[in-house]
């Protein structure tokens, strides 16, 4: 069992999303310090990357300050291997396909492996392309995160049969980004899945208040939640950790009630 | 290995979201391909309404002048819109539209495709919204207001550099939050499969009819075909029908910008390596870590930091050459074309007419060469005369 299971054991997972460097790396750190320490289950760190075409404007603002600032992936790798002293939860890289394959992908993975990175999210590879970088995430003990939209219909038995880790359930059409609303049937794309799977389901895209944590929870296993996290982080800069933590807090018990 | 491969190039990155979705048009592709009627209908929009086929048109003057190979023109410039872009939008309008699709969305870096997808909105009844770069929305003034007099939304990027490829991801996040009555009508041999296909399909009729006419008027093949290289879509539709030809070398002209010894350039073959980005494995400038890098050109519709998988597959096999135009080579064939054959061309194809200006003179008198002529130039001449320091109003 890989280690990202750990973070469905006690409850229902919630999961933060940072883009790492956003203001800077010494904030990054303290934030997920923060985040930990609040309740947080398991990490998603974004990697940036200059033309992130998944994301929405919040999301695309992170990425390049954080590329601004100087950020690249080898100190990310150090940020984690710094987190990885005291941070014992679960993390994983959410970064585009590029990011990892111009690093050389069995190299960037070995290395994940090395610091403690116990999956990836890519989200511009589908199930199609998985094989680009799955032998080698297998061969390295990391997950590869599957996704599965809103869109996926017939083809959530394909992704979900292959699914490990956990799945990332795309609560709505478009771009990543606070939502006031989601429409979609959650639960009927969740209980779809457990036809095929026992990994555990995770929610995210457009999740921000801790009424729809609690809605999406009580359908899934975990609840993802990263432009209204990196929407405070744009509006505190590097006192934000505090403000971050505060917000972890009330959206994990939210989505554990 | 997944769909959409030629080498190593191709494939399908893009978010599961939008897989439903290229997964339709390949079925809708597969279904009317070879459809009779589908082509039927498209060769009367191709000959009666985009002014089909296009004239290969034997520039004397150019010829004597370089004094060297003979140079045929093929010309583009001349069809309904000013440029090749009508070829595959009315290709793909016309699938949409039997796909059930009410609604175009598209990228555009020049404006050349942004035009020529609001025309094919325009005429057969369908919603159009084009997204277009800040940056570019400047440069291309007259073609953003064609675009709004046809009855498209034009929305300006403002992301990343604000040129072509922020257009293009623009366009695909527009595709990814609506699905349903959409169809992205891409505009060249790039982004995810099937779309590299399709383009190259619909622009095939360009290299169908170059050899052709070739056949007709010298009854022989050419030996060199060269044409302009953004993502590559008149210059897949120039060499296609050639490339089991051997004997007919395929020269593609990148843009070089100011010169690809420096940060400013957007020749992707002679600076790029290999990466993944916009739906496809292939050739990126980008930086050590796989960012994409902020390139540079004078020509809008050459400034992308990308090139279609299958022109970098026919470089990996060797069957196709990538050379680089600067933008001052380019401005020079601009004038040059204009003053010797009374042709304005569009600055993208310049690069094209630059690459023949300096081999011509050194092929024999007994040589052929097919320059394709991309575009009609109007669109660039404010640009060209503020580039000679002579400031014009559009």
């Amino acid at each position: 069992m890989s280690n990202i299971a750990k973070a469905f054991e006690n409850g229902k997972a919630f999961i933060p999303f940072i883009t790492c460097g956003d203001p800077d790396l010494e904030t990054t750190a303290k934030i997920v310090r923060e985040m930990v320490k609040n309740g947080a289950s398991l990490i998603e760190l974004g990697i940036p990357f200059s033309d992130p075409t998944a994301e929405g404007p919040v999301i695309q603002d992170a990425n390049i300050r954080a590329l601004s600032a100087g950020t690249t992936t080898d100190k990310v790798f150090d940020l984690v291997r710094d987190l990885r002293k005291d941070v014992t939860v679960p993390m994983v890289f959410m970064t585009y396909a590029n990011v990892v394959y111009s690093y050389d992908a069995e190299k960037f993975i070995s290395t994940c492996k090395d610091i403690g990175i116990d999956g990836l999210i890519l989200p511009d590879v589908p199930f199609e392309e998985k094989e680009e970088f799955a032998p080698i995430c297998r061969k390295y003990g990391l997950d590869l995160i599957s996704m599965i939209a809103p869109t996926s219909e017939q083809r959530i038995e394909t992704i979900a049969k292959e699914a490990e880790g956990f799945i990332y359930i795309v609560s709505s059409l478009g771009v990543t980004g606070v939502r006031s609303e989601i429409k979609t049937d959650i639960g009927s794309i969740v209980s779809t899945v457990r036809k095929y799977t026992d990994t555990p389901c995770a929610i995210g895209f457009g999740i921000s208040t801790p009424e729809q944590a609690k809605k999406m929870a009580a359908v899934a296993d975990g609840v993802i939640v990263g432009s209204a996290i990196v929407k405070q982080i744009a509006a505190n800069g590097k006192n934000s950790a505090p403000v971050i933590g505060e917000y972890v807090r009330s959206m994990s018990s939210a989505a554990n009630n | 290995m997944s769909k959409g491969r030629f080498g190593q190039h191709g494939g399908q990155y893009i978010p599961e979201t939008l897989m439903n979705a290229v997964i339709e048009l390949e079925e809708a592709y597969n279904k009317y391909k070879d459809d009779p009627q589908f082509n039927a209908e498209l060769n009367t929009l191709f000959n009666d309404y985009a002014g089909r086929p296009s004239r290969l048109y034997y520039a004397e003057k150019l010829t004597n002048t370089l004094g060297g190979a003979k140079i045929y023109l093929k010309r583009e410039d001349l069809n309904h819109t000013g440029s090749h872009k009508i070829n595959n939008v009315l290709g793909q309008a016309l699938l949409a539209k039997k796909m059930g699709k009410t609604r175009l969305i598209a990228e555009t870096g020049a404006g050349q495709h942004g035009v020529a997808t609001a025309t094919a909105a325009a005429l057969m009844g369908m919603e159009c919204v084009v997204f277009m770069g800040e940056e570019d929305t400047k440069r291309q003034a007259l073609n953003v207001y064609r675009m709004k007099l046809l009855g498209a939304d034009v929305i300006s990027v403002k992301d990343g550099t604000a040129t072509l490829k922020d257009a293009v991801s623009a366009t695909f996040r527009e595709w990814t939050s609506r699905i349903a009555d959409t169809h992205y009508c891409l505009g060249s041999v790039m982004g995810p499969h099937p779309f590299p296909t399709i383009v190259r399909d619909f622009q095939a009729v360009i290299s169908k009819e170059i050899k052709q006419q070739m056949l007709e008027k010298e009854g022989r093949l050419p030996d060199a075909v060269m044409a302009c290289v953004g993502g590559g879509s008149n210059a897949i539709g120039s060499f296609y029908h050639f490339i089991e030809d051997k004997q007919v070398r395929l020269i593609g002209c990148e843009a070089a910008g100011r010169g690809i010894d420096t940060f400013e350039t957007a020749a992707t073959i002679n600076t790029g390596r290999l990466g993944i980005f916009h739906g496809m494995k292939s050739y990126f400038c980008q930086d050590e870590y796989g960012q994409i890098a902020p390139v540079y050109s004078i020509s809008a519709g050459l400034d992308y930091p990308g090139i279609g998988p299958e022109h970098a597959y026919l470089h990996d096999s060797g069957r196709a050459e990538y050379v680089a135009i600067t933008d001052d080579e380019a401005v020079n064939a601009f004038e040059f074309l204009a003053k010797t054959e009374g042709i304005i061309p569009a600055i993208e194809s310049a690069h094209a007419v630059a690459h023949a200006i300096k081999i011509a003179p050194e092929m024999g008198k007994d040589k052929i060469i097919v320059i394709t002529i991309s575009g009609r130039g109007d669109k660039d001449c404010a640009a060209i005369a503020r580039y000679r320091g002579e400031n014009i109003y559009e």
